[in-house]
Parts: structure tokens; C-alpha cells; sequence
């Protein structure tokens, strides 16, 4: 009786252990997942960035996933929606950090909403890749941030590379009001100095204008202007153009990699014809030559992503796929998630080919890219051609 | 009148005992974060709900007043080297000017004009904002230094969380002494009727004046000291949006009630927190949890379920009632 009391306690016992031993063993550090926090601005007035980002990272999380992991773990997303407001992202940056306890923030769609997130990275010390496109971020070098997009001066600077190319340098500027076009007029006016280019007009518009033609008919009549470079977003460039062929302006017209798409071409119509503009290689990315290095990553990105979302590719969605394998790279080459490590591995990245260009990180650049990340495209015939 | 004061003091008490456990069960910083979002929301909303709620003046802009507190903070500390609290002061003392300035007109006008003068008003607000980036940084916003008072700095998440925890205190006591002041009992006439209070000698023009400046004040004060807090700035804090989410806090936690303005507030900064876990839904839900709450609870939270509260009350035995009152130490009124 005592015999047979024993093993059924026995038994039990190890019924009892066999039930707990998931318990004990699942957190074992191998098989946590390691968790890519995220705030982006999927809804609100910045969702075109938001949305591609927030895609990409889905999609690609589980591409990793499915090939095996990093380290032999899982990758978790865990992201929020800021709306493109930068007091919610310091809240969910804070929540990221604290609560979620997160391994590498990849996130920030536009330059706000990261430079509210950026003194939390910091004083955390957490590594922190933006996707958003200001100097700011990266300029003073902070340690913990770094960024994967081009920065607006890189594309005044690559068209003033063009313009002196076909050596013209009395420049007329003709901007909008929104941040985008605001911070790219900046830098313009910033860079243009060094590049030896006149800007002789300066001109602006409001948001929701419709007609140009007056700022366009001032620059027209300023004496000696050789090219126009209209830094802008949104249907604005659009205008710009149709009015700038209807003054009869004979003069190069330049737009920014802000209208790199191909709504743009559609919006403008045949006015667009000889617009030139530096975008990401993205764009063009079917017709690259085969010996460009990038094609490779470009078309097989451009591929999965209007395969499975069936709109067209951005280069906002690029610039977190760049965030997200440049995160996977260091934590590889670290060969922990340790945040110190990591870092590390991140600013010593060098060759890494992402869709914005080669990444060549160092402890005084954050950003890695060099004007070779833009390319000059020019409208031929309804469509983008990259300018030899 | 003396269980008028008792009420009073009550609701202040356990705003504080509120205040001083919640740090109980914040464990992280995270959650001490969203509290003092909760404290700043609340400060603009009882100063809002004193213009709405108890004076029945709109304003669509304040949200603008907001903006103008947090920038003069950031301008006046940033560009010209001022203490925090001389820049806050100013702040506060420029938005007021200015409150009072064009809330001279815009007073005159009443209803939907007096809500499109005001929206107009947050409008321009914001564009100067935006535009004048030489001085604000545009619209990708600015970098606002640390606080501190007579040297001492408030750091981290728990020095601001007792900041501002004590300064939604004083904003409440100061609010109910107003609303129980005759200048809120004008308030309130000039609410239930213009006419009718004018005809009863209250300075109708005055009157709105003077809760259209204190409120756009509070509003400064609490954008210059969410400025300091968050570090970073952007227009959006001064814009049309934030205006309406304002305006709906107050209108969800109650109007012409000081402590439906702090629930509103707390309700509406903590829900979308809460409802993250739904992702693609969070709006959805959201939109019914206030469409639900106005259409059940038409006075607001506050309010409407104080009235409820009022209604079981009458259902339930009168010695129970007597017991029940006696603890929490409050006497029906007469």
C-alpha cells in the first residue's frame, strides 16, 4: 500500500515537473526573440512615409524569421503609430525603451518625431537608427544615432555637381512652405558657396497655391539666371513645372528627390519632358546596367515589395529595409545583442550595399552614404532616365 | 455654503491622494511619463473648460496658446540665454497680452463666428510658427533645453511627476476658488444668459475677457513647462489638431466641471497608450469609445455619471445613504 502510495506521488510528481518544465526552461536566452522596436508615422500627414517603412519591416522580419533568425533567435517587431506627431514619439520611444525593454530602435519617419526620440536613445544608451532625412540627426555625431536616409544636402549637391557639369552657375530657387521644401532651400543656399553657384532668385509659395507663374515670371525676368532648381513636395513641383513650360522658360529645370516618383511624371504631364532630378537608384532600378553593384539589392527589393503590397516601391520603404539589415549586420558581426556591441559593429560598418547606396560608417559619420547614393535622372519620353 | 467648501476641499483631497499613490504602481519610466502627459493635458483643459464649460465662450485655437508658451520657452531660453522661469513667466505674460488684445473683438462675436475667430486665431498662430524658421526651426521644430528652479534642475521622469503633480493641485484650487468667487457666479449667468446677466449689472465683455485671457495663460504656462519636459518642440503642438483634441477632452470628461477636465484629459491621453494592442483598429475603437460616451453619457464622464451616481442614491434605503455619506464625509444637498 505504502509502496503503491509512493509511486503514484511519484508519478505525479513527475507529471507535475513535466507540466513546469516549459516554465523553466523556455527563457533560456536562446530562444527569446530579439525585439526591433519601431515608432513610425503609419497614419496622419506622414503616413507616405510611415506606411511603406511599417510594411518593409513586417515583411522582411519575417524573411529573416523564415531564414533561421540572427544568432539563432527570432526577431520581434514591436511597433506604435506616432501620427507623425513628435510628443507621441518620445512617448513611445520612452515605452520602447522601458516597457518593452527593446533591443535596437529602428524608427523615426520624419526629422521631429526622431529628435524628440533622440535624447532618450542617448541617456539609455540604445541603438538607434532614423529613417528620417534632416543633417540634425546625425550632425553634431551623437553616439547612439544613426540614420539611413540621404540627406537634402546631398541632393543640392548633386545637382550643383550637374550644373557645373554643363557649367552653369546662376541658379534661381523657387520653393514651397512645407518642411521638406523649407530645410532642402536651406541647405541649398548652405552648400551653394562651395560649389561656386549664384543664387540669384529666391522665391517661394504657399502650400495649397495653385499658379507659380508670378514667382516663375520674377525669376524669369531676373537678369543672367542659367537653371532653376525648385526644391519641393507634394503637387507643387507639379505646378511649378506646368507653369514654367507655359511662361516659356527656356532655361534647365531642376527638381528634388521629393518628387521622385512616378505620380510626378503624371501630375506634370508633357511639361515634365527634360525635368532632371536626383533620386535614390530605387527609382530606376530595372534599369540599371548589370554591373552596378546595387542592382542586385534594388530590383530584389523593388520585386518583393510590389509583389506583395501591389503598389509601387518608395525609397521611404527602402530606407527601413536599409535600417532594419544594417541593425541585423552589426548584431551579427557583434555576435550578441549586446547594446554597447552593437553600436560598435554599426559605426564600423563599411561596404554594406543598401537601396540608398553604400554604407560606410565612421565614428565622425553616422550616415555613411557619399553623393554616389543619388543619381541624376532625367524625364525622356513619360518616363525616368539616368543622365550619363 | 459651509458644505459647499467641504465638497470642495474633498475632491482636492483625493485629487492629491491620487497624486501622491499613483507612484505606487508606476514601475517604470514609461509610466511616469504618460502621468505627467496626463498632468500637462489637464492644466490646458481646466483653464479651457473654465472659457467652454463655465463662461459657454468656444475656442478653437488654444492649442495656439499652447504653441506660443512652448516656443517663447524654447526661444527665450535657447537663443538668448533666459532662466526657464523668467522665460515661462514671459511666455505666460505675452500669450496673455496677446489673449487680450484680440480677445477684445473676437469676444464679440458669439457661436460658430466666435469658434472661426478663434480657429482663425491658432491658425495664424501656427503659420507664424512654422514660417519664422530662423527663429522656431520650421517645421521640423526645436530643441528646448532642461528646467530648473533657482538652480535646482528637474531631471528625470519622478522630479517632474511631483512638478507637475503639485502645480494640477494649485490649478484646481485656484479654478474652484474662481468658480466660486462672484466672478464665477457671473460666469455662470452669463453662461445660462448674456442678457440676462447684463441685465443683472454683470460686465458681460469684461467678464469674458478676462476667463478668455486666464485661460489662453494657462495654456502657455503648461506649453512652456511640456516644452522643457519632452526637449523637442514641433509646430503640430500649435496646430489645428491639437485644438480639437483639447476642445474633446473637455467636452468627453465634462463640461462646466473642474475634475470632468482632469478625467477627459486622463481618459483621452491614456486610451490611445491602451489601445496600441489593436493596432490596425486602435482608430475604430477609439472613435466608438467617444461616440459611445457622448451618446450614453451626454454631459460628459464627469457629470453624467455624477448625476447617476445622484439617481441610485434615491434607490437605495436612506440609512444606507446616511452610513454611506458619513464615511466619505459629505451631506446631501440642500
Amino acid at each position: 500500500m505504502s509502496q503503491t502510495l509512493s509511486t503514484r506521488s511519484l508519478r505525479w510528481c513527475l507529471a507535475g515537473l513535466a507540466l513546469a518544465a516549459p516554465w523553466f526552461s523556455a527563457p533560456t536566452l536562446a530562444q527569446e526573440p530579439i525585439k526591433i522596436g519601431s515608432f513610425l508615422s503609419v497614419t496622419g500627414p506622414a503616413s507616405f512615409l510611415g506606411d511603406p517603412e511599417l510594411k518593409t519591416l513586417e515583411m522582411y522580419i519575417e524573411r529573416v524569421n523564415a531564414a533561421g533568425g540572427v544568432l539563432g533567435r527570432k526577431l520581434q517587431l514591436v511597433s506604435y503609430d506616432d501620427a507623425g506627431d513628435a510628443e507621441k514619439a518620445r512617448t513611445f520611444a520612452t515605452r520602447l525603451i522601458e516597457q518593452d525593454k527593446v533591443d535596437v530602435i529602428v524608427g523615426g519617419s520624419t526629422t521631429g518625431s526622431t529628435m524628440a526620440a533622440v535624447p532618450l536613445a542617448e541617456k539609455a544608451a540604445i541603438p538607434f537608427i532614423s529613417l528620417a532625412g534632416a543633417v540634425v540627426i546625425i550632425e553634431p555625431v551623437k553616439k547612439w544615432v544613426f540614420k539611413t536616409p540621404h540627406t537634402d544636402r546631398m541632393a543640392c549637391e548633386k545637382v550643383f555637381v550637374d550644373l557645373q557639369a554643363r557649367k552653369l552657375s546662376k541658379l534661381g530657387l523657387i520653393s514651397g512652405s512645407g518642411g521638406f521644401d523649407k530645410s532642402m532651400r536651406a541647405e541649398c543656399l548652405k552648400v551653394a558657396p562651395k560649389y561656386q553657384i549664384d543664387i540669384v532668385a529666391d522665391e517661394t509659395y504657399g502650400a495649397g497655391d495653385t499658379d507659380m507663374s508670378a514667382q516663375l515670371t520674377k525669376i524669369k525676368n531676373t537678369a543672367g539666371v542659367q537653371a532653376v532648381l525648385n526644391p519641393g513636395f507634394g503637387q507643387g513641383p507639379a505646378i511649378v513645372t506646368k507653369n514654367f513650360k507655359q511662361l516659356g522658360i527656356t532655361v534647365p529645370l531642376y527638381q528634388s528627390h521629393g518628387v521622385a516618383s512616378k505620380e510626378f511624371i503624371k501630375l506634370a504631364g508633357d511639361a515634365a519632358e527634360g525635368v532632371r532630378l536626383p533620386a535614390s537608384a530605387l527609382l530606376v532600378a530595372e534599369a540599371l546596367p548589370e554591373s552596378d553593384a546595387q542592382k542586385k539589392v534594388l530590383v530584389s527589393y523593388k520585386q518583393s515589395y510590389e509583389g506583395k503590397f501591389k503598389s509601387d516601391v518608395s525609397t521611404f520603404g527602402g530606407h527601413a529595409y536599409d535600417g532594419l539589415m544594417l541593425a541585423v549586420e552589426a548584431m551579427k558581426k557583434a555576435g550578441s545583442t549586446d547594446k554597447a556591441k552593437v553600436r560598435d559593429a554599426l559605426e564600423a560598418t563599411k561596404g554594406y550595399m543598401g537601396t540608398a547606396g553604400v554604407v560606410n560608417m565612421s565614428a565622425n559619420d553616422h550616415m555613411g552614404l557619399d553623393l554616389t547614393a543619388f543619381r541624376m535622372l532625367e524625364v525622356k519620353g513619360g518616363n525616368w532616365v539616368l543622365v550619363k | 455654503m459651509s458644505h459647499y467648501r467641504s465638497s470642495r476641499h474633498h475632491g482636492l483631497i483625493a485629487l492629491a491622494a491620487i497624486i501622491a499613490l499613483l507612484p505606487l504602481v508606476l514601475s517604470n519610466k514609461y509610466f511616469y511619463d504618460v502621468a505627467i502627459l496626463i498632468g500637462f493635458n489637464a492644466i490646458v483643459c481646466i483653464g479651457l473648460n473654465l472659457l467652454i464649460g463655465y463662461a459657454g465662450q468656444i475656442s478653437l485655437g488654444h492649442a495656439g496658446f499652447f504653441g506660443l508658451g512652448a516656443y517663447a520657452s524654447a526661444i527665450l531660453t535657447g537663443n538668448y540665454g533666459w532662466p526657464p522661469v523668467i522665460a515661462a513667466l514671459a511666455g505666460m505674460a505675452g500669450v496673455g497680452s496677446l489673449a487680450f488684445l484680440a480677445g477684445r473683438p473676437i469676444l464679440k462675436l458669439k457661436g460658430h463666428y466666435l469658434a472661426m475667430a478663434t480657429l482663425g486665431l491658432g491658425i495664424i498662430i501656427s503659420l507664424v510658427i512654422v514660417n519664422q524658421d530662423r527663429l522656431t526651426g520650421g517645421p521640423d521644430g526645436i530643441t528646448v533645453g532642461p528646467f530648473s528652479v533657482l538652480g535646482f534642475a528637474l531631471e528625470n521622469e519622478r522630479a517632474w511627476y511631483w512638478f507637475i503633480g503639485g502645480l494640477l493641485l494649485l490649478t484646481v484650487w485656484l479654478s474652484q476658488n474662481l468658480i466660486d468667487s462672484p466672478m464665477g457666479r457671473a460666469l455662470r449667468a452669463l453662461h445660462s444668459s448674456e442678457v440676462g446677466a447684463q441685465a443683472a449689472g454683470i460686465n458681460a465683455a469684461a467678464h469674458k475677457l478676462q476667463i478668455f485671457v486666464l485661460s489662453a495663460t494657462f495654456a502657455a504656462g503648461a506649453g512652456s513647462l511640456a516644452a522643457h519636459y519632452s526637449g523637442f518642440i514641433t509646430p503640430a503642438k500649435a496646430g489645428f489638431i491639437h485644438s480639437v483634441e483639447l476642445v474633446t477632452m473637455v467636452v468627453l470628461g465634462g463640461m462646466a466641471s473642474i475634475y470632468g477636465a482632469v478625467v477627459g484629459a486622463a481618459v483621452l491621453t491614456l486610451l490611445p497608450q491602451i489601445l496600441t494592442v489593436l493596432k490596425d483598429y486602435e482608430m475604430v475603437v477609439l472613435g466608438a469609445v467617444m461616440m459611445a460616451t457622448m451618446i450614453f453619457l451626454p454631459r460628459g464622464l464627469v457629470p453624467s455619471l455624477a448625476a447617476l451616481c445622484e439617481r441610485w442614491r434615491d434607490l437605495l434605503p436612506p440609512s444606507l445613504v446616511l452610513r454611506l455619506e458619513a464615511l466619505i464625509g459629505r451631506g446631501r444637498k440642500p
